[in-house]
């Protein structure tokens, strides 16, 4: 095991020497009872030889000050003298505790902690080295390690309500492990699927396997991975790709970037599995810009493999030969369409064309083409290791497996949750979600983002998989679901989904182009104030509103490609559910939440203005009048509700109703 | 930040792809605006000429994505999550204030080539909504006012580099 440098800014040594490694590769592929070695235990830290920090370093995890909490346990330890590993793992998954530092002392068990911020690491370190844990808020529990002395008086981590409903097969080793290691991922099990493939099955027998199991594509239509694979088996030619979709352009979810943060070779492992049944030698990852650190990540991984001979012409010596390349998307959601992402890939513009014929007959450079999401391919080495019908045993009839949630909005533990399928909606939401916070009401869940929909709180209990969630006019979509409490409005939040559509959409075909900007247009109706209206105007928006429903189902019938197809989503969701809110808007002429400022009307409480002026210097129309130290007035004629004077005012003076 | 730059800068980088092929329209657009801060005409029309295609082919590519900027960022350069979670968490507001405060309107860098402010479509960082970064450092659960502080910090900062 390699050993941290306790002293600050020192990083860890190169990875061994290549033969090395893809001697190491063979000997623990070798059988399976390597898995009990001693040096694998090690790896897997099952128990350690001096103290180690673990701290949660993904996206979220840095976003939230991990590398000052992580320089803040080094200097201790140098201040101190003190030996000990500090490892950078992946996330865990539980966003609203990060920073998360794990502390794993000699014979006994991991305990984790969060948040940790730089300032508390003095006092945290010390007491638990001296063998004392505080049970304070920040103390999520300790991990079960058989064989391990277990901390007194401390929880289980397992028996946490954010953990103890999920069931974690994608998420298995995500924030346990350090995701820049080989020699880890293989320590865990991983590659064992892969060699079990290769060496037990043909790839005839890997497709069958999957198409048992069940499982189905986690990107959003849910076709099931098999038949794809069988049909790009049958297609002509010899040459075949593969496509790892990593473009998670849906705003809100996250699930993709978190694996190929805290466990790409599990995504490598997965990809290999799938390019042997469909015999490509070929692959691309397609994955987002705006994720470096992921792009880092797995651009390591890739070397190692390719350095271990898992990956390259002769992948674990079974003369099946594999290349994978990354290719970086530029920012267009429209490109998580199959034939968009192609274009993309092959440098022109990401629009798509109309099918068929369908990618798997005729896709990357006219040759049959697989393309599979991040979390579909993750799970690939679970099912094969497992076998498919261990696979086909949890979740429902017609939805295997689990599924990743990232789980975000007015929540108390907002984060990535990977449940069985067909869990409630209000375990995830209430159970491992922890409610919504401040004591709110519930309003509804987004399931789905820009092509889903919301679920209200009447159908709170409905079982998330692909057949339930449509009939609520939900659906799966690639995993986003965001909470939100009764301060939402819904006009504003369906309003928010078509600005962005609108923008997204490519400008091919002319229901989508055309048609999501007019729907833009007639929600900004709504929620705009009436104070510029002339003549025959507010007869005109009443017609449009009539229009809505009837547009939105022409795009959802014309459109060329499925962000067409589902683009009114939101909006058809929002109007089944919430009708009301869209009617007070329409003909009260006020949102219910207060949240479209347009429709509030500013005053200013008397009582509580000093007369400081803030708000008449940010307001742009100078609608706001007094004089110092005196209590100022808004102008209702003038006011054209920007909102300004709200945020300005530090006395809540200012009130919007 | 370089504002200007003479086209033979991008060799080295255009020399990475001798093969002329269209699929690396992307990666090369990619690399010189990691190197140049943004896409220039002049590096249009030198990647154009690299890959033996028309100069409006590449403008079409690079307009089409949301990634490439056709001016230069500012100094401090700040993006604002616009995601489902963060607008949820009040997104709108904090770009509302930073462009007002910073005098800089989305996509656009301002005058002094200081601040230039930037909509980005999800961070991935949901869980810590809302979420900017400034000048690649990502800020978790930011208030429209500590979006505002932030960008002023950054660019003291900057100022004080200039002057060392």
């Amino acid at each position: 095991m390699t050993t941290e440098p306790a002293a600050a800014g020192q990083r860890r040594p190169a990875a061994a020497p290549d033969h090395t490694l893809a001697s190491f590769v063979t000997e623990v592929l070798a059988d399976p009872s390597t898995h009990d070695r001693p040096a694998l235990r090690r790896l897997r830290r099952e128990n350690v030889t001096r103290p180690t920090f673990l701290i949660g370093a993904g996206t979220c995890g840095l976003g939230a000050g991990a590398r000052d909490t992580r320089d803040a346990i080094y200097a201790f330890l140098y201040t101190h003298h003190l030996e000990a590993d500090v490892v950078e793992v992946g996330c865990v998954g539980l966003c609203s505790a990060e920073p998360l530092v794990d502390i794993q002392l000699p014979g006994r068990t991991r305990l984790s902690f969060g948040p940790v911020r730089p300032g508390d690491v003095a006092e945290l370190v010390d007491a638990v080295l001296w063998g004392t844990v505080p049970t304070d808020a920040r103390l999520l529990g300790q991990h079960t390690q058989p064989g391990l002395i277990p901390w007194d008086g401390v929880p289980r981590l397992a028996d946490h309500p954010f953990f103890a409903a999920q069931t974690r097969w994608v998420l298995e080793s995500c924030g346990l492990s350090d995701p820049e290691r080989l020699d880890e991922y293989l320590a865990r099990g991983g590659y064992r699927a892969l060699a079990k493939a290769l060496r037990e099955h043909t790839p005839e027998g890997v497709c069958d396997m999957v198409l048992r199991a069940g499982l189905r594509g986690r990107g959003g239509g849910g076709f099931p991975t098999g038949r794809k694979w069988e049909l790009a088996r049958a297609a002509e030619g010899t040459q075949k790709y593969l496509i790892c979709n990593a473009d998670e352009g849906d705003p809100g979810a996250f699930m993709d970037r978190a694996v190929i943060e805290g466990d790409p070779h599990r995504l490598v492992e997965g990809m290999i599995i799938a390019a042997y049944a469909i015999g490509a030698t070929k692959a691309y990852v397609y994955i987002r810009a705006e994720y470096p650190l992921a792009i880092t990540r797995l651009k390591k991984a890739l070397a190692q493999a390719e350095a271990a001979g898992i990956l390259g012409d002769d992948v674990l010596g079974s003369g099946v030969s594999l290349h994978i390349a990354i290719k970086q998307g530029a920012g267009a959601f429209v490109c998580g369409e199959e034939t968009a992402l192609i274009h993309s890939i092959m440098g022109r513009r990401g629009m798509p064309r109309p099918r068929p014929p369908f990618p798997v007959t005729s896709g990357l450079f006219d040759k049959p083409t697989v393309i599979n999401n991040v979390e579909t391919l993750a799970n690939l080495p679970t099912l094969v290791g497992r076998g498919p019908e261990a696979f086909a045993a949890v979740g429902t009839e017609g939805s295997a497996g689990t599924k990743v949630f990232a789980l975000s909005g007015d929540v108390v533990r907002t984060g990535l949750v990977e449940v069985a399928m067909g869990t409630s909606v209000r375990d995830i939401v209430f159970t491992v979600g922890g409610g919504v916070p401040h004591g709110k009401g519930f309003k509804a869940a987004q399931m789905g983002g820009p092509s889903g929909g919301c679920i209200p709180a009447q159908h709170l209990d409905i079982a998330v998989d692909y057949a339930s969630l449509q009939e609520v006019g939900a659906m799966m979509g690639s995993g986003g679901l965001v909470v939100m409490d009764e301060d939402t409005c819904m006009v504003d939040v369906a309003r928010f989904f078509m600005d962005f559509i609108q923008r997204e959409s490519c400008g091919k075909c002319i229901p989508c182009r055309e048609g999501t900007r007019r729907m833009l247009e007639i929600l900004d109706r709504i929620t705009q104030s009436r104070r510029d209206e002339t003549g025959s105007d507010a007869l005109k928006r009443f017609r449009r509103v009539m229009y809505l429903e009837r547009l939105a189902e022409v795009i959802k019938e014309t459109s060329l490609c499925g962000l067409g197809q589902s683009a009114p989503n939101p909006v058809l969701s929002a109007l089944r559910w919430f009708r009301d809110e869209y009617e007070v808007h329409v003909f009260e002429r006020r949102c219910p939440a207060h949240v479209c400022k347009e429709l509030l009307t500013y005053t200013i409480d008397p009582e509580r203005c000093r007369g400081c002026g803030l708000c008449a210097k940010e307001c742009p129309t100078g609608a706001i009048i007094g004089e110092r130290k005196k209590p100022y007035t808004i102008r209702v004629d003038m006011c054209i509700g920007c909102g300004n004077c709200l945020t300005a005012c530090r006395l809540d003076a200012v009130q919007a109703a | 930040m370089v504002a200007t730059h003479d086209p033979s800068e991008l060799d080295p980088i255009v020399a990475r792809y001798p093969d002329r092929r269209r699929e690396h329209l992307i990666p090369l657009l990619q690399e010189v605006q990691d190197h140049c801060g943004y896409l220039s005409h002049d590096a249009m029309i030198t990647v154009a000429s690299a890959l033996g295609l028309p100069v409006s082919k590449v403008y079409g590519v690079a307009t089409f994505y949301n990634q490439f900027r056709f001016e230069p960022r500012g100094k401090v350069h700040c993006q604002v999550c616009r995601g489902t979670a963060c607008h949820v968490k009040g997104s709108a507001h904090v770009l509302d204030t930073l462009e007002r405060s910073l005098g800089v309107s989305a996509g656009h860098t301002g005058k002094d080539g200081v601040y230039s402010v930037e909509v980005v479509a999800c961070m991935g960082a949901c869980g810590l909504a809302p979420v900017v970064t400034i000048n690649d450092t990502v800020h978790a659960l930011v208030t429209p006012d500590g979006a505002k502080r932030l960008a002023r910090v950054a660019a003291k900062q900057e100022a004080h580099r200039d002057d060392d």
